[in-house]
């Protein structure tokens, strides 16, 4: 189990704006992803995990080991921590060949364990092939594989990766994330990844934490919280919904349903636990759950006119962007026929309609 | 007419050993200057920096001062090895040191704090001690800036005059280095002499020059 409370205050400077972490992360194994816009103290708190960066109070506990503890003023060395660190430029150490950068992680084992150990990390992670060779001569993925092998040599207790598979192609990203999974498969070793890139949070990831300004907004399965962003703030971080401000106008537990005001139209919603008439809402809905049709006659129940703003393409369907700021996903095939139409219609699925 | 030779060897093996003294000094001082934390950092910087600045016979004086049989420095030394320190070869070896010093610091500290910090997370994350950072990764990565500042040193230290003069004097056959040499064959109007031994130090000196920019590579570590 991994434990981190932490509380680290920047001052703003003079060229810079204060910032402040606070956040507490939990995570029993398997693979932890932070995720978050840049500059939401994701890597901060690696740092402060693996000791690069003294948290101004809190505590870090590996299993029953504090690593660090503010109140009895505990503060391991990194070197102490056993926690590998994979870094975003690998830090391969270029005046070693790749053998020997492993070796480095193996030192404190005795010569032939080591070599042993070191034969079969090369073999595990297929680098045979380039043992011998200084980092400048290696790929990518190669870089990247070699810098994880080296860090789980040194027998860590946690992986930290920041940001892994920045600057790689989509095709090495793959492997990567296979690469990642074998390894929680086999080593048994918690991984505890860092990235802005939301696909590959959801590739690997079994718990997801959404950071924003140095805070937690939401923890929990990517799935779950894709399904189920907890606040508006978290549906804009994921940056994957249409939000809506709406206002309560009914809310009728008999049927189960509420009505909505947003602007001048009128939507029907579930059944809202917990709000009043009068309140303000977030109307939280995918573009892909949104049904887009070319506008005949008046809107019905859930329907809004729209003016089309642009379509775009994307990989599974065209995006339509609509004057008033809604995205909704059309199938090539339906969208091909009324290209020059700029009426529609889009409307709300009842069950489909998250309201935050 | 016969060259004595000596002053140049003389000058060779002083400025070898104080170079020597001089690269592992400067990269210890260096090292606390780039890495740690402590109060007087500045004051360090200052004062090894200062020869840099200050007249060759200034620096000679304070040494005197300093090592002269008279001081406590002196008196230990000369207790230790049975003679005075001031006067002899080894003196032009210190002064040579201390004239030089300032170079490598400097360039080392350079060098060192230009190297990618991560380099140094990634070891201490990988459980090496500070020495093993130091020795396994600091150094090979500064290696080369700090060899071409050495073999800069080593040519300041060939032709060191002031601190020289000063602390080890013009004893020839003993403490006359070359530098000197030239001073008193000029003196004494021996011009043949003092061309030879400008012709020698000059292509010496050149030579350095050409070996510390083939060594001092463009590339930046890290």
């Amino acid at each position: 189990m991994i434990l981190a409370r932490l509380k680290k205050r920047f001052p703003p400077g003079t060229d810079s704006a204060g910032f402040s972490l606070d956040v507490d992360v939990k995570t029993t194994g398997g693979i932890t992803v932070l995720f978050g816009p840049s500059g939401s103290g994701k890597t901060l708190t690696l740092d402060c995990i693996a000791g690069f960066v003294r948290p101004g109070e809190g505590r870090v506990m590996i299993g029953d080991d504090i690593l660090f503890d503010g109140a009895t003023n505990v503060h391991l060395a990194p070197r102490e921590r056993r926690c590998g660190y994979v870094f975003q430029n690998y830090a391969l150490f270029p005046h070693m060949t790749l053998r020997q950068n492993l070796e480095f992680a193996a030192a404190f084992r005795a010569k032939l364990d080591r070599h042993r150990r070191v034969s079969a990390m090369l073999e595990r992670f297929r680098l045979n092939d380039m043992a011998g060779l200084k980092p400048h001569e290696l790929s990518g993925g190669q870089k990247q594989r070699c810098s994880i092998a080296r860090a789980l040599l040194a027998e860590p207790r946690v992986l930290l990766l920041d940001e892994p598979a920045q600057g790689l192609d989509p095709a090495l990203r793959v492997e990567l994330h296979e690469v990642l999974r074998s390894v929680r498969a086999e080593f048994e070793t918690p991984i505890v990844m860092v990235t802005h890139d939301l696909a590959e949070a959801f590739a690997v990831a079994d718990e997801m934490l959404i950071y924003q300004n140095g805070t937690i907004l939401q923890q929990g399965s990517p799935a779950g919280i894709f399904e189920k962003p907890a606040t508006a703030a978290v549906a804009g971080v994921l940056g994957l919904y249409n939000l809506l401000e709406a206002e309560v106008v009914a809310l009728d537990p008999g049927r189960n349903t509420c009505d909505l005001r947003y602007q001048e139209f009128d939507l029907h919603g579930p059944y809202l636990k917990g709000k009043f008439k009068g309140d303000r809402v977030w109307i939280c809905v995918r573009p892909e759950e949104l049904r887009a049709t070319p506008r005949a006659g008046r809107p019905g129940m859930n329907q809004i006119p729209v003016q089309l703003h642009r379509a775009t393409q994307r990989p599974g369907a065209m995006r339509l962007e609509f004057e008033c700021g809604i995205q909704a996903d059309l199938s090539r095939a339906e969208y091909e026929p009324q290209r020059h139409n700029k009426d529609w219609t889009v409307e709300f699925p009842t069950a489909a309609m998250r309201v935050l | 007419m016969a060259i004595d030779w000596f002053p140049l060897w003389l000058s060779l093996r002083v400025a070898i050993l104080s170079t020597a003294l001089a690269a592992v000094l400067g990269l210890w001082v260096a090292y606390w200057l780039a890495f740690r934390d402590f109060r007087g950092k500045e004051a360090l910087d200052a004062f090894v920096t200062l020869p840099l600045v200050l007249p060759p016979t200034v620096l000679g004086f304070y040494l005197l001062v300093v090592l002269g049989r008279n001081s406590p420095i002196g008196h230990f030394y000369e207790w230790i090895t049975g003679g005075p320190l001031v006067f002899t070869w080894q003196a032009a070896v210190v002064a040579a040191l201390f004239h030089s010093l300032p170079l490598l610091v400097k360039s080392a500290r350079a060098a060192l704090e230009n190297i990618n910090p991560t380099f140094v997370r990634a070891a201490r994350s990988l459980g090496a001690t500070e020495k093993r950072v130091f020795l396994r990764v600091l150094l090979p990565l500064a290696a080369r800036p700090v060899l071409a500042a050495s073999a800069i040193a080593f040519a300041r230290s060939l032709g060191d005059f002031g601190v020289t003069i000063m602390i080890a004097g013009n004893i020839p056959g003993r403490t006359q280095t070359i530098a000197v040499a030239i001073y008193d064959a000029v003196e004494s109007g021996n011009g043949a002499l003092a061309r030879a031994l400008v012709l020698v130090i000059s292509a010496v000196a050149l030579v350095i020059l050409w070996a510390a920019n083939r060594v001092a590579p463009p590339r930046t570590a890290g």
